[in-house]
């Protein structure tokens, strides 16, 4: 045997290490246009906090805000979500198909369950923070919890969804501190943080195939 | 010439590669997600797992998933050593060209 032939063999080992154990058809793009979409989410929340309220010396801190507005913000941010949902799974079906990998496998079970533990933990508790009337923490809480369902779910996938992940961590956390800010953290984190990684995700990894 | 006596040549082959290499980073795989990810034919993997599970170095559990019969392998403690030996000495194979 030659040594190309051994090389051959490295290479098809680490091959299978990975697609084996790692979804790998996650697309980038899609995370930019979740950016967008949380972006605009937070302008058009941004319309209904902060169109009858004053900003007073208080700043941004104390704010009356209406049970329908509050509906209303509801829905915007749920709507992101979803829609945010449906880009990724669409445009990770594509990608796959293109790559010729099936997008129902044991390795894209396995990110969705891991991505999905921290994630419904941390939304469960925030429906019983706003149950209880506690609307400060809710925008922090989100990003928190959001970056560790991503930093969770990034061995199961393209390692650099761990960084999002982090960053993401870091931006909650200074939410919390900053508190009555949340909107604005949201913006960078769910819209400015998504648009830069899933931009670089997008010429890291989806045009190389 | 001791690193050749590394080369086992129970893994030298494509198909037997990748399924170590699988059974390496997940805890197990069940025989069509390994079909799926070799692009192997039933009876050509079926004769490849039959190979490795005679040496030792993978395990064989069959079970039921409701109704449909299921088998699922894993790497024995033997097999895992045995493959990072053969890892090792293919890269110093290389290494010295």
């Amino acid at each position: 045997m030659e040594s190309k032939n051994y090389l051959q063999d490295i290479n098809e080992i680490k091959n299978m290490m990975t697609k084996s154990s790692r979804f790998l058809s996650i697309s980038g793009l899609s995370g930019t246009l979740a950016g967008i979409y949380a972006l605009i989410g937070a302008y058009l929340g941004y319309q209904i906090i902060y169109k009858d309220n004053i900003v007073n010396f208080d700043g941004y801190r104390a704010l009356v805000v209406s049970d329908q507005e509050l509906l209303n913000i509801f829905i915007i941010a749920m709507s992101v979500f979803v829609l945010s949902v449906i880009t990724g799974i669409a445009f990770s079906y594509s990608k796959a198909k293109k790559q010729n990998e099936s997008m129902w496998d044991s390795t894209s079970k396995r990110l969705i369950i891991n991505f999905m533990i921290p994630l419904a933990a941390g939304g469960i508790f925030i429906l019983l923070l706003m149950e209880k009337n506690l609307y400060a923490f809710v925008a922090p809480l989100t990003l928190i919890f959001y970056g560790l369902a991503c930093v969770n779910a990034s061995k199961y996938t393209l390692g650099y969804i761990r960084y999002l992940g982090i960053t993401v961590i870091i931006l909650g956390l200074l939410a919390t501190y900053f508190l009555g800010y949340g909107l604005f953290f949201w913006a960078l984190g769910f819209g400015v943080c998504h648009i830069i990684y899933g931009t670089i995700m997008h010429f890291k990894y989806d045009r190389l195939n | 010439m001791s690193i050749i006596n590394n080369i086992n040549k129970a893994f030298d082959h494509r198909i037997r590669l990748g399924i170590m290499s699988i059974l390496m980073v997940n805890e197990y795989a069940d025989f069509n997600m390994l079909k799926e990810m070799l692009g192997a034919t039933d009876g050509n993997l079926a004769s490849h797992t039959k190979a490795l599970e005679k040496a030792d170095y993978i395990k064989v559990e069959k079970q039921f998933i409701g109704r449909k019969p299921n088998t699922r392998y894993s790497t024995t403690k033997l097999g895992r050593a045995e493959f990072k030996k053969h890892i090792e000495a293919l890269e110093k194979l290389i290494n010295k060209q």
